[in-house]
């Protein structure tokens, strides 16, 4: 009789619950059909006569199991072929198959253990910093020991890759600054500031910030992900084990390119941003040379060189946190994952920090 | 004996390129069967056309009677859960526990409750000698014990055949020969098929009861037997180099 063609397990509980006949395929499906009235309908001690079950798999000899265990049933008539099935298991009580209680932790515990764990990626970040200030050091006396190859690859990759998105964003949020302040400053008609709004707040703020944002989400995170890896496959112990520092061979082409992509990016974003604000302006019909006489005006040199300076951080933090959450990388199928998340959300809220930071020097000197 | 798998002048590579072609032959029902060869000769690129991971060239696997190799759909999900298969790195899933990869299967085409799905993975590790490690994850537990436990995965449903991606790489004597008992305890007491892909010897010679070996400058398969048989009389140049462990004589 082929599989198709027998019939699927049936079950009859006779005499009040003490006999139990089961006939048909007993497999995963019979089985899950007549599971729990087997188990529940069966009384102590019952007779389970199986001598019409015509197959038997894991599933009908895991519920014969269940039966011999719980119930203490006597099995009659199974067929031999099917009784060697269940052979492995004769000497076995019915497991517990509760999984185990996780420990159970005080709401303090947890606070304690979080902060204790947040110091501790701070000390790893303070120590990181140092480490990679020590190699940068030592590769500038040295400048042969960097990976030129490797760091003009990152160039490609975080920089000239990075051109459409980061042109994209800067040329798009201009536009929008523009439109949105135009009509409030239009009611007042001094909308030419729009200008100097579009202008100051791309030079200062918005070019650094937005090109760091998306370094820290393309770049920051491959470099997390592609050293991750690495450790995973235990490439960083291989690099240990010849003797070579993975934060020179990895880290400094990295940061490297960091600083050099995120200046560089900043200044275009910060060019295509003014663009798409003035296009705007023009738009509401002021001429180029009102235009272009606003903007001489309302930019100095420290406008400029107030982004710059804060991209060439933003840069060393961006690929600094990414390198460093890659080497922080655990074991495990979602270890990559999660380096690759902390990459982003670190390198994001470090921005954000050292931008504040910047604020209010620059605000104390005058710059 | 019945025939499980029949392969039918299959070519095996990938692409434009050809590794091995016009394959021919039959693994029964509860024999251990072991394609071998020399390194790079093709036998995971067979294994792979085997379990329906990637299509062949040309030619035709049949599984209990069924092609593998042009199914589709449902028709190919079908014949998948007749097989079982356990990677060479035993490939479980590392944020479950074992008992979780070992339901996983059970969950998505079975309808038990999970009491009993439960039961049954237990009863699973159990055949592998795990059913203490129920709650464990993968990265917990040692290389040899994971290739048990991918062992246990594979034969969740209860396959015709399952089909082990070299077993013994990567371990000790000790524990190659205890998952070598663990196979043929398998085939003994659950009337398991296996095909087996390795040049491991001693495990060839402890658990084998066929071989085919398999040949990348002829393209195909150059002995088949019993391998002790076939160390002793063959009368292949390769075949008795292969098994007597000789360097190639230039």
């Amino acid at each position: 009789m082929t599989e198709a063609t027998e019939k699927a397990a049936e079950i009859n509980i006779e005499q009040d619950g003490s006999r139990v006949v089961i006939s048909g395929r007993l497999d995963a499906e019979g089985a899950a059909r007549i599971w729990q009235r087997a188990i529940k309908e069966s009384k102590e001690k019952p007779t389970v006569d199986v001598s019409e079950v015509t197959y038997v798999d894991a599933a009908g000899i895991a519920l014969l199991f269940e039966l011999e265990k719980t119930k203490d049933a006597k099995i009659e008539g199974l067929d031999p072929e099917f009784e060697r099935l269940l052979q492995p298991y004769a000497d076995d009580k019915l497991p517990d198959l509760n999984p185990p209680q996780r420990e159970r932790v005080s709401v303090p515990v947890d606070v304690g253990r979080v902060g204790a764990a947040l110091f501790g990626d701070l000390r790893e970040q303070m120590v990181f910093t140092g480490q990679l200030a020590v190699v940068l050091a030592k590769t500038l006396v040295q400048p042969q020991k960097i990976r030129w190859g490797e760091m003009w690859l990152t160039v490609e990759k975080a920089g000239v890759n990075a051109l459409v998105i980061v042109g994209m964003i800067g040329f798009l949020t201009g536009m929008i600054m523009a439109f949105q302040s135009t009509a409030p400053l239009r009611q007042f008609g001094v909308d030419i500031f729009v200008v100097n709004l579009v202008a100051l707040a791309m030079l200062r703020e918005l070019g650094g910030i937005m090109t760091a944002i998306v370094l820290a989400g393309r770049s920051g995170s491959a470099f997390a992900a592609e050293i991750g890896t690495m450790k995973v496959n235990e490439e960083l112990d291989a690099l240990d084990t010849m003797g070579l520092d993975p934060v020179r061979f990895l880290v400094v082409p990295k940061v490297i390119a960091g600083i050099i992509v995120t200046p560089l990016l900043t200044i275009y974003a910060n060019l295509v941003g003014i663009g798409g604000g003035l296009m705007v302006v023009m738009l509401f019909g002021h001429p180029w040379a009102a235009v272009y006489n606003q903007l001489v005006g309302a930019v100095s040199i420290s406008d400029v060189m107030a982004g710059i300076i804060k991209a060439f951080f933003f840069g060393v933090l961006v690929s600094g946190i990414g390198c460093l959450r890659g080497l922080q990388t655990k074991s495990g199928a979602s270890a990559v994952g999660d380096s690759t998340t902390r990459a982003v959300v670190s390198g994001i809220f470090l921005i954000i920090l050292v931008d504040a930071i910047f604020a209010v020097v620059f605000y104390a000197v005058g710059f | 004996m019945e025939t499980i798998i029949e392969v039918r002048d299959l070519t095996a590579g990938y692409g434009e390129t050809v590794i091995l072609e016009g394959l021919n032959f039959d693994v029964m029902r509860g024999e251990v069967f072991v394609i071998l060869g020399g390194s790079g000769c093709g036998k995971s690129t067979v294994l792979k056309h085997m379990i329906g991971l990637h299509p062949p060239l040309a030619g035709h696997v049949l599984i209990e009677g069924r092609d593998i190799s042009t199914a589709e759909g449902s028709d190919r999900v079908a014949i998948l859960q007749r097989i079982g298969v356990a990677y060479q790195s035993g490939a479980l899933f590392g944020s479950m526990t074992l008992r979780q990869n070992i339901r996983l299967p059970l969950e998505e085409y079975t309808q038990l409750s999970d009491e009993a799905m439960d039961l049954i993975a237990w009863m699973k590790l159990k055949l592998v000698g795990l059913e203490d490690f129920t709650h464990y994850l993968p990265n917990a537990i040692s290389g040899g014990m994971q290739k048990r436990a991918a062992i246990a995965r594979a034969m969740a449903l209860d396959p015709v055949v399952v089909f082990l991606d070299e077993p013994s790489a990567g371990l000790d004597p000790i524990t190659s020969a205890e998952l070598d008992a663990l196979i043929l305890r398998l085939k003994e007491t659950m009337g398991m098929t296996f095909v087996i892909v390795t040049h491991e010897l001693p495990s060839i010679y402890a658990i084998a009861d066929r071989v085919i070996m398999l040949d990348k400058e002829t393209k195909g398969i150059i002995a088949e037997g019993n391998p002790a048989e076939l160390r002793d009389h063959s009368d292949v140049p390769f075949v008795r180099q292969f098994f007597h462990r000789e360097a190639e004589v230039a």
